[in-house]
């Protein structure tokens, strides 16, 4: 059994007391592997990754980093704890430079802010040409690249990503999503939400279905992959309705 | 002509001061701020209370500074007031309105920054006196610039716009050079993002009014400086302050400053035309010029 | 014991035209969340269409249309309604801020034109030449003066009636779903902002009834009247009264204005003689504290609305209708 980055345990959550979207979620996280979460639109995908972040209440259930208690951060003290959140849209500060994004995230980095800026540039060498252009001037595939280098930026051991490839062309949606992976090399523990569910499948380790803010199946990437129900409602089979 | 423009310059750096920090505090708290210009109020008395103190205290502190009526207590007094202003910003904030905010009521900001504007603009009046005030009793001659075009400007009116204008230079620094400032624009352009991105978005708030209320003192004490002071010398700067933040495009910090002068410069330019009875009314007309031909001002973005 | 009478009719009157702008403003603020910053301009709008269509013939300024007086009273209102119609039209696509901000501005400059434009309004003078209806019949005392009363307060009642079944119609439970959620109600393929618009407008209408109708009372109108603090006192008796309620809107307007006139005459009867010329100035702290107050302690108005005793109450009614 290897170590679970982060868990997240029953996890009632909404927008409105009244009105959970999140009925009782439960997911691992493994250390330095990338966990997928997939399901129809509207399934609480989002929803679960804000329930972690601290950007929507939960109810009941915990969420536990390491072991530790994390239920309901304040947002902007995530990144202490060590959790980044990239969002599904909106993502970088449009308005800043590149230079600034990073800048901004770095602010209390100390001594080391030049070099973890380097490190993120080497990482990302495009945006380092572009580093004084405006945040808003760049590609789609671009932007992504920017919000995972600023999702980096504050050394994190779990990255929760919602959606990276949405809008890409399938070239740069393949290229973020090899990046995603290739960070677990650094030791990083990502989830991901995803709706390309065939590419996304091929590079996870792991994967969660929800659909309707349940947890429907899950299990190792590879399994599902080649299971023939997943096939058949995710995978462009015939056309089922989601359970 | 030229008059005109000039007196509108010198007008529109003091409206581009106390519309920076209201298109801050109306974009972040999302409401209309009808309270905002009476920091400017506060801001002059609080100059005037500490120039007469630094008088008293050291007499020679009293003396005039080159050509201006301005004297070093005087110019002290800024300083402090700026910092006292924007205080009472804070303190405002922490009484009423985020009271207001915590039990949710948005809409209910607006009625509260009209009852607050009340309160601080007659509690000014019953401590001063509703009569006007001067800086200095002395009399300045206006320097005669150039014969043709008749140009007319005192010196105390150069100070001022070289003040505002080092003020809203300074400013710009720390939004296109500091961290702080990418902050600051970083919470403009979406809250959520910022606040993931590890801002306190309530240390941000208090910063934003201490800005707000240290540029409106400053604009307070100019106005006083180049015109005069008197309790209701808010109540008669708000409508063209909000016209400069619509101008701007509500929540552009670099549209309000901008805005401010455009305001500025129309209102007396439309004197020409216009008998000057209907000065209080232009800025009015400006904002429905702006409604009709660019709702979202100059650089405002496109959203409800 | 007359005099006393007299008075009385005299402040029922004023209270009574001042309820009908809270009721105005209660359709706005208290069912549509519609903030207006300007209501004395289109109390105003009313009060000065009014003398100009119904007033005799001035040399000074407009007027002398001497209209039959009910469609005189209908232009100022027509005069308002219009005001209400170009700047909600600017304003209400746009964030909220927008309308609260030019309504204050509308207020502002409409003072100003009214001040200076004498060759419309008689300037800082005000407005004259106007005589009451019916005054040759009725002349100008006791009985006049109750039959005007009882005028105003059938008036009263009708905005009243009118505003209560509005708010009941399918319109009116948009306009509260559109309240609660825009999003929701475009969803049922409804314009949000024209139903927010024709509440605007309808509204400000009702204010220009209520000026209209001060107009008439004092046969005179004067810059004077529409101050920006008429504007302060009508929210007051609203959020007083608590916004969503019309009967409470109108138990709001007679406290308020009880209360403003028992201060003034207890401040200029009382104060010190040096303390005369401020009286004003506490007056306005007062208005202020009372606006501030009610936010911060008592938001839903001193007569909240039994909400479990009007629902019920409502859901009667669709019984008997089916
Ligand atoms: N900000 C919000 N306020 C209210 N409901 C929301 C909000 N965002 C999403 N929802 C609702 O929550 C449910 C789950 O949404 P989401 O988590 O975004 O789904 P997914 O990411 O799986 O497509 C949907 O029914 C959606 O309508
Ligand atoms: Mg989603």
């Amino acid at each position: 059994m290897s170590d679970i980055a982060i868990e997240a345990r029953n996890i009632v959550a909404g927008y409105v007391p009244e009105l959970p979207i999140l009925k009782r979620v439960s997911m691992q996280a493994e250390t330095a592997k990338v966990t997928v979460i997939i399901g129809p639109n509207g399934a609480g995908k989002s929803t679960l990754i804000k329930a972690i972040a601290g950007l929507v209440k939960v109810t009941s259930g915990q969420v536990l980093l390491k072991g530790e208690d994390v239920t309901n951060p304040r947002p902007d003290q995530m990144g202490g704890y060590g959790l980044a959140y990239v969002p599904q849209s909106d993502n970088i500060f449009r308005s800043l430079t590149i230079r600034q994004n990073l800048d901004l995230l770095l602010r209390n980095a100390g001594a080391e802010r030049s070099s973890r800026l380097n490190a993120l540039f080497e990482q990302f060498p495009p945006l380092a040409d572009k580093q004084h252009q405006k945040a808003g001037s760049l590609s789609g595939g671009q932007r992504q690249f920017l919000a995972v280098a600023m999702a980096l930026a504050v050394n994190p051991s779990v990255i929760l990503m919602d959606e990276p490839s949405a809008g890409l062309s399938p070239k740069a949606a393949q290229e973020v999503l090899e990046h995603a992976r290739q960070l677990t090399a650094q030791g990083v523990s990502i989830i991901l939400v995803e709706q390309n569910v065939k590419q996304a499948l091929r590079l996870a380790d792991h994967c969660y279905i929800l659909a309707d803010g349940r947890n429907q199946i899950d299990g190792p990437a590879e399994d599902l992959l080649g299971d023939p129900v997943v096939a058949q409602i995710y995978l462009g089979g015939k056309r089922v309705a989601a359970p | 002509m030229i008059q005109h423009l000039v007196d509108g310059i010198l007008v529109g750096s003091i409206l581009s001061l106390g519309a920076i920090g209201l298109t801050m505090a109306m974009h972040m708290l999302r409401f209309a701020n009808f309270s905002h210009a009476e920091l400017l109020s506060i801001g002059a008395y609080c100059a005037l209370v500490f120039d007469g103190v630094f008088k008293a205290v050291y007499t020679p502190l009293g003396d005039v500074i080159g050509p201006l009526s301005l004297t070093w207590a005087l110019s002290l007094a800024i300083v402090i007031s700026m910092a006292i202003t924007g205080g009472s910003a804070i303190l405002i904030d922490r009484l009423v309105f985020a009271r207001v905010r915590a039990k949710g009521g948005e809409l209910s900001m607006v009625f509260a920054s009209f009852g607050v504007a009340m309160i601080i603009r007659n509690v000014l009046g019953l401590t001063f006196g509703l009569k006007v005030q001067l800086y200095s009793q002395d009399i300045v001659f206006a320097m005669v610039l150039s014969r043709d075009p008749f140009l007319l400007v005192k010196p105390d009116q150069i100070f001022s716009l070289v003040a505002a204008l080092i003020i809203m230079f300074a400013f710009h620094l720390v939004l296109s050079r500091t961290t702080f400032g990418y902050s600051l624009r970083a919470v403009a352009e979406n809250p959520q993002l910022a606040q993931v991105s590890g801002i306190n978005l309530n240390r941000m708030i208090t910063l934003i009014w201490i800005i707000g209320g240290g540029l409106a003192a400053a604009a307070g004490v100019f106005y006083g400086l180049t015109n005069q002071i008197n309790p209701v010398l808010g109540r008669d700067l708000l409508l063209p302050i909000f016209a400069a933040t619509i101008v701007g495009g509500i929540g552009s910090i670099y549209g309000a400053a901008l805005g401010g002068f455009l305001v500025g410069i129309a209102s007396n330019l439309a004197l020409l035309i216009l008998p000057s009875g209907y000065s209080p009314a232009m800025p009015f007309l400006i904002i429905l010029a702006v409604l009709i031909i660019r709702p979202t001002g100059l650089f405002g973005e496109e959203r409800q | 014991m007359i005099g006393l009478i007299s008075y009385l009719i005299f402040f029922t009157t004023v209270a009574a035209i001042l309820s009908i702008a809270v009721l105005g403003l209660n359709l706005q603020w208290g069912n549509s969340g519609l903030f207006n910053g300007g209501v004395v301009a289109f109390f105003g709008a009313g009060a000065y269409g009014t003398l100009i269509l119904g007033g005799t013939a001035q040399s000074a300024h407009l007027g002398g249309f001497e209209l039959f007086y009910p469609l005189a009273l209908i232009g100022g209102m027509m005069c308002a309604g219009l005001m209400a119609w170009v700047v909600g039209k600017l304003t209400i696509r746009l964030r909220h801020d927008y309308l609260a901000i030019a309504t204050f501005g509308v207020a502002v400059a409409f003072e100003n034109l009214m001040r200076n434009a004498e060759g419309l309004s008689g300037g800082a003078q005000g407005l004259r030449g106007f005589e009451r209806p019916l005054h040759a019949w009725l002349g100008d005392g006791f009985t006049y003066n109750a039959i005007f009363l009882v005028f105003v307060l059938i008036l009263l009642i009708a905005t009243y009636r009118f505003l209560e079944l509005l708010i009941r119609s399918p319109y009116g439970r948009l306009l509260r779903a559109i309240r609660e959620d825009e999003t929701a109600a475009q969803s049922l393929g409804k314009d949000p902002a024209k139903i927010r618009l024709a509440s605007l407008i309808i509204g400000s209408v009702i204010m220009g009834l209520s000026g209209g109708l001060y107009a008439t009372f004092y046969a005179f109108i004067s810059p004077q009247d529409i101050l920006p603090i008429l504007t302060f006192q009508i929210w007051a008796m609203l959020i007083v009264g608590g916004a969503g309620n019309n009967k409470g809107a109108v138990a709001g307007a007679f406290l308020i204005w009880a209360a403003w006139t028992a201060s003034g005459w207890g401040l200029s009867r009382f104060a010190p003689l040096e303390m005369q010329l401020y009286t004003g100035s506490i007056q306005f702290i007062l208005i202020g504290l009372v606006i501030v107050g009610m936010l911060l302690w008592r938001p839903q108005g001193l007569f909240p609305e039994k909400l479990v005793i009007s629902q019920s109450g409502r859901a009667k009614h669709v019984k008997n209708r089916e």
